[in-house]
């Protein structure tokens, strides 16, 4: 069961690849128009050092960005799944601050506190992935049926503990859901701006230099070092749901 | 026939005589809506005995709800007073148990944790292997030996509001309100249930106040039915059964059952406004 759990996306990814290289062999492609996967081989085992150093780098920043988001987009969730006035006040305004695209407010920030390039980093990180928390533990708590509330209320509960007891527990699936595009999100954050404002750290950084320096392998090595932190930070997210929310899962039938 | 069943007589002429455990007199209430205020209650009267059970009729809308939120001390009264045990309710306490149409089980607990969650709010003074056994008691009680361990979604409709039912007399509350406990249920599940009330009504000293659509249902299981009117609702007619406590289906497929339920019907009829008052049952 587990061995197949692994086997299957390993194929998958597999298949994926073969693909990818046919895909350039058969086009004939030079690795300037698009790099094949063996192209990359080589990118790695030249850059080994700087992909685990700038690799560490965007990890960091990503998951500090996205712990902050948590905490964050949880009290904004808070607030709004609990206070109706505030959920109208603030959803056009949380709604708007989302669609704002956030490679334009990189230079805004890289502006605002110049030089502090961690700062900058996980901010844009943060500020990129706090919406879907926040919109999650809205709706699951505004949606609790009164009678949740009810039963420890009726015993003289506080509200605190009803939050404690009833209503954070039940929004977990939730909150896990959001948290999975949350992960993806964060990650976008960084290297967005690594890339558009580049300081010479993270994977975002390397890839600016594969652009300067016309190193194109090096450019979708970054890629696939990007796509692979992204599934690993996602399973770390699902691992914690197992734990955390395992019993909103059904068995298959 | 009213003789036999002595029909009509409202509670609070008895209350002199008895010791009413609960006592709501002449209570208004009204909401704010979007509509303007909406009068739910308008002077309503009720009185239940130590250990007595009440079941409460009405049309649909006409607060029957907003009653056990009131005896549960959710919500005051805008006038009048609602008395539990000789202290008028002013807020929510430990003593009252309560069990809704939805059984709300917490879904990422066990059975038994969540027939044990109001013993994490409420001060008890028994040690946690005596809190363990009160529920396996309960459980057993109702039929749902072995399911201690399991997930309430492993568990059918009915069996969910057995469990529903522990965790309402866990802490061993003077006041239980059941508020269309097996309104969800299908007919044979709802006559299970009917014989497992009575079961625990017999082994568990509380005084049940129950909020129902079934006529069926509140003849059977209560022993006393109280009839409201439409909103704004007051007592509208009181009718006392001729047996109480823990009785044979059977009794429901007599012609007294039968001219009871006619009864009932007529003043529910008359609830909804459908006919007149003044034409007399039966």
């Amino acid at each position: 069961m587990s061995l197949r759990k692994i086997l299957i996306p390993t194929l998958a990814i597999v298949i994926f690849l073969v693909l990818w290289e046919a895909l350039v062999w058969v086009n004939d492609w030079p690795n300037y128009k698009m790099a094949s996967p063996s192209d990359l081989v080589p990118a790695f085992k030249q850059y080994w050092q700087l992909f685990l150093t700038m690799g560490w780098q965007t990890l960091w920043r990503t998951v500090v960005g996205l712990l902050i988001a948590i905490v964050v987009g949880t009290l904004l969730g808070m607030i709004m799944g609990f206070s109706k006035t505030m959920r109208e006040a603030l959803y056009p305004l949380l709604v708007g601050f989302n669609a704002i695209p956030k490679a334009t407010v990189v230079p805004i920030v890289a502006l605002m506190f110049v030089g502090a390039h961690d700062f900058n980093t996980i901010l844009i990180a943060f500020m990129i992935s706090f919406f879907p928390i926040a919109v999650s533990i809205s709706i699951g708590l505004s949606t609790l049926e009164p009678e949740y509330r009810d039963i420890l209320r009726a015993l003289g509960a506080s509200k605190a503990t009803i939050f404690w007891k009833i209503a954070l527990p039940k929004t977990l699936p939730e909150f896990f859901g959001a948290l999975k595009v949350a992960v993806t999100l964060a990650f976008i954050g960084t290297n967005l701006m690594e890339i558009v404002s580049p300081h010479g750290r993270g994977l975002g950084a390397l890839f600016d230099s594969g652009k300067t320096n016309s190193d194109y392998p090096l450019m979708f090595a970054v890629l696939i070092a990007l796509a692979f932190l992204g599934i690993v930070l996602y399973y770390v997210v699902v691992v914690l749901e197992r734990i955390f929310a395992g019993w909103a899962e059904r068995e298959a039938t | 026939m009213p003789a036999l069943f002595n029909a009509g007589t409202f509670i609070l002429q008895n209350t002199a005589c008895m010791q009413a455990l609960i006592d709501i007199k002449n209570v208004h209430l009204s909401y704010d809506t979007d509509d303007g205020n909406l009068k739910v209650l308008n002077g309503f009267d009720m009185s239940v005995p130590e250990g007595g059970f009440v079941a409460v009729v009405g049309p649909s809308g006409c607060g029957k709800s907003t009653l056990t939120r009131l005896i549960a001390g959710l919500m005051k009264p805008d006038s009048g007073e609602v008395w539990l045990h000789g202290e008028q309710v002013t807020s929510p306490r430990a003593t009252v148990g309560m069990a809704f149409q939805n059984p709300v089980l917490l879904e990422w607990r066990s059975i038994i944790k969540n027939i044990m969650l109001p013993l994490e709010i409420v001060p008890t003074k028994l040690t946690r292997a005596q809190q363990e056994e009160r529920a396996r008691y309960l459980l057993s009680l109702v039929g749902l030996e072995g399911f201690e361990d399991k997930r309430p979604s492993e568990l059918s409709g009915g069996m969910r509001q057995r469990a529903s039912l522990c965790r309402a007399l866990i802490h061993q509350p003077d006041v239980l309100i059941l508020d269309e406990p097996f309104g969800a249920l299908d007919a044979f599940t709802r006559e299970d249930l009917w014989q497992t009330m009575h079961e625990v009504k017999s082994r568990e000293p509380f005084t049940c106040v129950m909020i129902t659509h079934d006529l069926r249902e509140s003849i059977y299981l209560a022993d006393q039915v109280v009839v409201m009117s439409g909103r704004p609702a007051r007592t509208q007619y009181v009718l006392d059964m001729p047996v109480t406590g823990a009785r044979s289906i059977e009794t429901l497929y007599t012609p007294e059952a039968a001219e009871m339920l006619k009864t009932l019907r007529h003043e529910i009829e008359v609830a909804q406004g459908r006919v007149p008052a003044t034409s007399a049952a039966g």
